[in-house]
């Protein structure tokens, strides 16, 4: 469905990806795993074809997404479905029109029809109650399924997921992993999901990505990461400060900067 | 200043004019399909315009008892104070209708174009629709930009209609110039390529102003800080364009 081969990718002369290779086979979840910085976010941005990579290629569906117009892009992009971070809804409309955003937006269903594909999805999400409800009204884990709503109501094949569980209590976080599991199974989307929560991920996943200095360290089933003897793999597995990841920003000596700041 | 810090403004000053000037040609393209959807003109034309009505009317009342005060003791000294409604209708339609009613804006419509639509970019909402293949150009700046087009001229001639009031409230009803001479020596003197300035001015106000509105909130920051230092951006570059142009334009008129 989605093949990353070989991309490179900088920001201002500074290095994002170095090679990077990643494949999301249809039907399966695949789980893009790596540390905060590592640009997981801006792999959803090239596959979205909201930034194209300096070299290597992005294929969506098939096709270079670097190759296709500004027309053929947003062609694709019906096919697929993002789940913002914080849920990105749109502030100045309610919870139902939301969801019916890219409906109305792109099909002239008759209201009726409309009405009743946005509640069946609100229910999926178990949010049909919340209907009437203003964005600013949702709790975080409210608005992230209502958001999820909104990203299925056009029946995607492929739904990226941006940080679904970042700063999520517990209760919505077994919620959105249930829903992620069941879209997946239920609905056959292929799903990509991006995340720092190895734990969670790993009780999903059907495939992981470990991403570190901009390329791909380590990649499999969760089980065959966490058995990894690999240092970088064991260290971000486990959240241990020491090993190869660095906590510490690059920084000049401690001591001699502590010293050196009473002679300046 | 050396000659690389020199060099440097100058290719930011390019480089930022030719992100506006994209814009401008992106939200142009963009304006033609945006008719397809005139609930979301209509609405923006509520925003910009009917939402700023009080104080386009307050503004406009104010203004012109100043000018029924102001004129009327300028031209008691000369005798002809009965040339106030010519005088005050010709300050206000050229001059004072649409220059008031920009700055109003840019304070009142301008400021809250930005913010909004910074907010929008800074939670990430203008992304959320491109990827769901609703372009925020079609969807989001062209009818602001358009409403403020359409709503500006409108205010103009309400703030000169109602200083027109204001005048006459005030030469008419407090100082005793006669109400006939008032009105016939104002319709004597105005002429259609007076009102046509005012129209034209207001126009162009309308839409250099929403422009720089609607291309600062897209081009601000993602963050509290960046939003608000857009808007300020907003008010000052919308003020001094405003009067610049006025002159342009006055100038050209002649």
């Amino acid at each position: 469905m989605v093949d990353v081969r070989d991309v490179h990718y900088a920001v201002d002369g500074r290095p994002i990806f170095t090679g990077l290779n990643v494949r999301v086979r249809r039907g399966l979840i695949t789980a893009v795993m790596g540390p905060s910085g590592t640009g997981k976010t801006t792999l959803l941005r090239l596959i979205t074809g909201q930034l194209f990579a300096d070299s290597g290629q992005v294929l969506v569906f098939g096709r270079d997404i670097a190759s296709l117009s500004r027309s053929e892009v947003y062609a694709e992009r019906r096919r697929m479905g993002m789940l913002f971070q914080n849920g990105a809804l749109l502030t100045d409309i309610d919870v139902f029109e939301n969801v019916a955003f890219p409906v109305r937006e792109h099909t002239d269903l008759p209201e009726s029809v409309i009405r009743k594909l946005v509640l069946t999805k609100l229910e999926a999400v178990g949010l049909r109650g919340a209907a009437e409800l203003m964005p600013s009204e949702l709790s975080g884990g409210m608005a992230r399924r209502v958001a999820l709503a909104r990203a299925i109501v056009m029946d995607p094949e492929v739904l990226l997921y941006d940080e679904p569980f970042a700063g999520l209590d517990p209760i919505s976080l077994g919620v959105i992993l249930r829903l992620i599991k069941q879209m997946n199974q239920a609905l056959g989307i292929t799903s990509v999901v991006v995340s720092h929560d190895v734990q969670e991920l790993a009780t999903i996943a059907d495939q992981s990505y470990l991403l570190s200095g901009g390329a791909v360290v380590a990649s499999g089933t969760p089980q065959e990461l966490a058995r990894s003897d690999s240092e970088t793999v064991h260290q971000f597995m486990t959240g241990s400060e020491e090993g190869p990841v660095r906590f510490h920003y690059p920084a000049p000596d401690y001591a001699s900067q502590l010293l050196g700041a009473d002679e300046g | 200043m050396s000659n690389e810090a020199r060099n440097g403004m100058v290719l930011e000053g390019l480089r930022k004019t030719g992100v506006t000037g994209m814009f401008l040609a992106r939200l142009l393209l963009a304006c033609v399909p945006a008719f397809a959807r005139p609930r979301l003109i209509i609405l923006q034309i509520y925003n910009a315009g009917a939402r700023s009505l009080i104080i386009i009317m307050l503004s406009g009342l104010f203004t012109g008892m100043v000018l029924g005060l102001q004129g009327y003791q300028l031209l008691q000294r000369f005798g002809s104070e009965e040339a106030l409604g010519a005088a005050a209708a010709i300050s206000l339609l050229k001059e004072l209708g649409p220059v008031l009613t920009a700055l109003l804006f840019a304070g009142r419509a301008g400021t809250a174009l930005t913010s909004e639509i910074g907010l929008m970019r800074a939670t990430d909402q203008l992304t959320a629709m491109a990827v769901m293949a609703v372009d925020p150009m079609r969807y989001v700046a062209a009818p602001r930009f358009l409403g403020g087009l359409i709503a500006m001229p409108l205010l103009a001639a309400i703030f000169s209609i109602v200083g027109l009031f204001g005048a006459q409230l005030i030469g008419v009803q407090l100082m005793g110039v006669d109400r006939g001479v008032f009105w016939s020596q104002m319709q004597g003197a105005l002429g259609l390529r007076d009102v046509v300035e005012g129209i034209v001015k207001s126009l162009v106000f309308g839409a250099v102003l929403s422009l720089i509105a609607v291309n600062e909130g897209y081009q601000s920051q993602p963050t509290a800080e960046g939003v608000a230092l857009a808007t300020t951006r907003t008010v000052v570059a919308s003020s001094v364009l405003t009067l610049l142009l006025d002159y342009v334009l006055t100038a050209a008129f002649l």
